[in-house]
């Protein structure tokens, strides 16, 4: 083993990992915190360089089978980094407003990121148990940031606790599986040509781990809580950087792990998962009055739109849920992000759904952003969440789920009340009292418009530098993909 | 000699041991020691397969799961410190404020 | 006996278990977790596996109780008024719980029994320090150094956590 070649295709982890390291050092030693923040986007853009260069280089593995190159896994890495560097760019002045600003959350984001990224190329499981844990240690860390305050250390105990009890399950089901298949490499358990009660029982507890990392609904119960009582942007980064890392992770198990025989893949109750997950999230979500709990409860939802693309089980099915989480990366850090601005208003309580009445007219820049945003969650036409829904949805039918494309659809427009509620709020409301909004501060501006160009872009001409993105993602799975994934 | 089921088995009645003491349990530090004992029940399945197929992997996996119980214990008591000082309880019971 | 070794571990894990959680008190809790750990340690021996036997004693029962128990003693909550006071649904569904996932466990392993039937004679191989040392520094290398950094992060997040009040870096200057 070549090991400078090896640290090669793993080098967006290695940069975030250092740089984690180089912060911490920094705020032991009073580092102005305003450098310390320099430091995490310099090496967080250098990362982001290097996962595009990535996209379109080999596919492979490397560290001895731990860990996959190319392919989903670069595009999992992209998305990991992207995520993350948007959280920290619109965090700054948020954490500056509520008190909570030290150079410690930025290293944590950054180990965070590493476990993230580990966890989105594993190609083992033992090294998807590391990655998970290392983001999820960070994560608990994050969601008791506002220690001080009951609901912050309150959110921090309900996401330890169910997060540690889920990792329980998730480990025994690895344990099963490997004593089952006697290895824990994906590669030689998808050789498997016999398949025992007992891999089904260790891949069935393994899914329970995951559907609990990703909030489907049986095992929801903690998402709300604990995305009320996390900072607004770190929020953000908890529903989208570690849940594409999570979802690509699960793309990775299924497509390369799961021997192909009948009855393996779990299509079933991976259908079943998705039809009520898409249901209870958008039931709850319509009559939820804070904002951050309606977010919870939407991205509750949005994890069962992703469940359909994955029960379709096929290359488009695949591909259709990379989409999907990128667009949702990018729209709902800007959704999160304009929430966050609002909050750092300490005139009323911007959680609040009733205290957006008006708010349309002042800062006008914002309240556009934030309804472009919240349209395209919404899965309105000229946006990314619309494509990235067809693309989900497209698959299914083809894949002959025409129920969760049906349950999807109807979902969908029964979504569409509780974002339009924020702007009918927003535009069409007088407000309570008279009061005046802070200033939004230049990086965090630009950053939320970038994040709506993206929105945009993608959803009116789904064009990437070198040829269309999903063009890309369906490469994955045609010519250099995991083997046996002979797609369209 | 004793088979390798009947250390499955032992770990399964512990690992179930451990779940209903998560589920009942209102005291948080005995849940998080609920939780380890979970991780540790699975702990001798792993080693028990690891030498029913005479292969380092299950072992190697046993390692790692101690550094990451280690961590989370670590964690787990530092959140149930900071709980503490909010509400002077540890029972969960009594930490309720954030509802739907 | 090798047999015998095995039950009684077994019966004390067990027990030592069941005590621990249906004990009130939170300090021989703590204690009868000890207890348990240190019978798995010794049914690892009997598995061949010695060095994670000697790990099992030295980081869990070791270290990771101390430190349980420092915080029970600081905390000073020792007492749960009563475990049982009222009749929960929680208790319910614990228990159906539970006894679905111990049946899909056995029914599981029902199917595997004879494929499963003893110890590989490798084994005394297998378990060392140099056989476990060896394959975490070539195979599991990128694990292992992903576990240098959940640590480093584990403890930086504890003192984030459980310090009462964090000074910004600018505050000092």
């Amino acid at each position: 083993m070549d090991y400078l070649y090896d640290l090669n295709t793993f080098i967006p982890a290695t940069i975030a990992a250092a740089a984690g390291l180089v912060v911490l050092m920094q705020s032991v030693y009073k580092v102005k915190i305003n450098t310390i923040f320099g430091v995490t986007v310099f090496s967080l853009v250098v990362a982001l360089l290097f996962a595009l260069r990535d996209l379109f280089g080999p596919v492979g593995t490397s560290f001895y089978d731990m860990v996959a190159y190319g392919g989903t896994a670069a595009f999992g890495t992209l998305l990991v980094i992207t995520g993350t560097l948007f959280c920290v760019l619109i965090s700054r002045d948020y954490l500056e407003a509520i008190d909570h600003h030290y150079g410690e959350v930025y290293a944590m984001i950054l180990f965070a990121t590493t476990g993230m990224v580990g966890l989105a190329v594993s190609n083992d499981l033992i090294m998807l148990f590391v990655g998970l844990e290392t983001m999820s240690i960070c994560l608990y860390v994050l969601a008791g940031l506002i220690k001080e305050e009951k609901t912050g250390a309150e959110s921090a105990l309900k996401y330890f606790l169910l997060g540690a009890f889920s990792t329980g399950f998730l480990l025994y089901g690895i344990a099963l599986i490997y004593g089952a298949t006697g290895s824990t490499n994906y590669a030689d358990i998808t050789a498997l040509t016999d398949i025992s009660p007992l891999f089904m029982a260790g891949s069935a507890l393994l899914l329970v781990g995951f559907f609990f990392k990703i909030s489907a609904v049986p095992f929801h119960m903690w998402t709300p809580d604990v995305y009320q009582g996390t900072p607004t942007t770190l929020t953000a980064y908890f529903a989208t950087a570690s849940k594409a890392a999570t979802f690509v992770a699960l793309i990775l198990v299924m497509s390369r792990m799961m021997p192909e025989i009948e009855g393996v893949g779990w299509t079933q109750a991976i259908s079943v998962i998705a039809i009520i997950t898409m249901i209870l999230g958008n039931l709850i979500a319509l009559v939820q009055d804070n904002v951050k709990r309606m977010l919870a409860y939407s991205s509750i939802a949005h994890a069962g739109y992703l469940l359909v693309g994955l029960a379709a089980g096929t290359a488009d099915g695949y591909t259709g849920v990379l989409y999907y989480l990128f667009a949702y990366t990018v729209m709902n850090i800007g959704a999160f992000g304009v929430i966050a601005f609002y909050e750092r208003n300490q005139a009323l309580d911007f959680t609040d759904v009733n205290n957006y009445a008006g708010l349309g007219y002042k800062q006008p820049v914002m309240a556009v952003l934030l309804s472009v945003f919240l349209f395209s969650l919404a899965g309105i036409p000229p946006f990314v969440g619309f494509l990235a829904k067809y693309y989900v949805f497209a698959a299914a039918v083809n894949a002959g789920h025409i129920t969760l494309a049906v349950v999807g659809v109807l979902t969908t427009a029964a979504s569409v009340y509780y974002y339009l509620r924020v702007m009918v709020f927003m535009y069409f409301r007088e407000p309570h009292k008279e009061f005046d909004l802070v200033n939004p501060g230049a990086i965090f501006k630009y950053a939320l418009i970038v994040l709506c160009v993206l929105t945009v872009y993608y959803g009116v001409e789904p064009v990437f530098p070198m040829g269309s993105l999903i063009e890309l993602l369906t490469s994955y799975y045609t010519e250099t993909g995991p083997a046996g994934m002979a797609g369209p | 000699m004793i088979g390798i089921d009947w250390y499955l088995a032992l770990s399964a009645v512990l690992f179930i041991i451990g779940v209903i003491g998560v589920l009942i349990r209102r005291n948080a530090i005995v849940i998080l020691m609920c939780v380890e004992l979970m991780l540790n029940s699975v702990n001798i399945s792993l080693i028990a397969f690891a030498s029913h197929h005479g292969d380092i992997t299950g072992q190697v996996l046993v390692f790692f799961v101690l550094a990451v119980a280690a961590a989370e214990a670590v964690i787990g008591l530092a959140i149930i410190l900071a709980i503490f000082r909010n509400n002077l309880s540890i029972d969960i019971t009594k930490v309720n404020l954030l509802r739907w | 006996m090798a047999t015998y070794a095995f039950v009684l571990l077994a019966v004390l894990a067990v027990a030592s278990a069941l005590a621990m959680v249906l004990n009130k008190n939170t300090v021989n809790s703590a204690l009868f977790l000890v207890l348990n750990l240190m019978s798995v340690a010794g049914l690892y021996l009997l598995l061949h596996a010695q060095f994670l036997a000697i790990i099992q004693i030295l980081v869990y029962a070791g270290a990771i109780m101390v430190l349980f128990l420092f915080v029970i003693m600081l905390l000073n909550v020792d007492e749960e008024e009563s475990l049982f006071d009222k009749f929960r649904a929680i208790y319910l569904v614990a228990f159906l719980l539970g006894v679905v996932v111990f049946g899909q466990i056995v029914y599981s392993l029902g199917g595997v029994t004879d494929l499963l039937p003893e110890i590989s004679a490798d084994m005394a191989y297998v378990g060392t320090v140099e056989a476990v040392g060896e394959v975490l520094y070539t195979t599991y290398l990128m694990p292992f150094e992903m576990t240098a950094i959940l640590l480093t992060a584990a403890v930086v997040g504890a003192l984030m956590i459980a310090q009462y009040k964090v000074k910004t870096s600018d505050q000092e200057e």
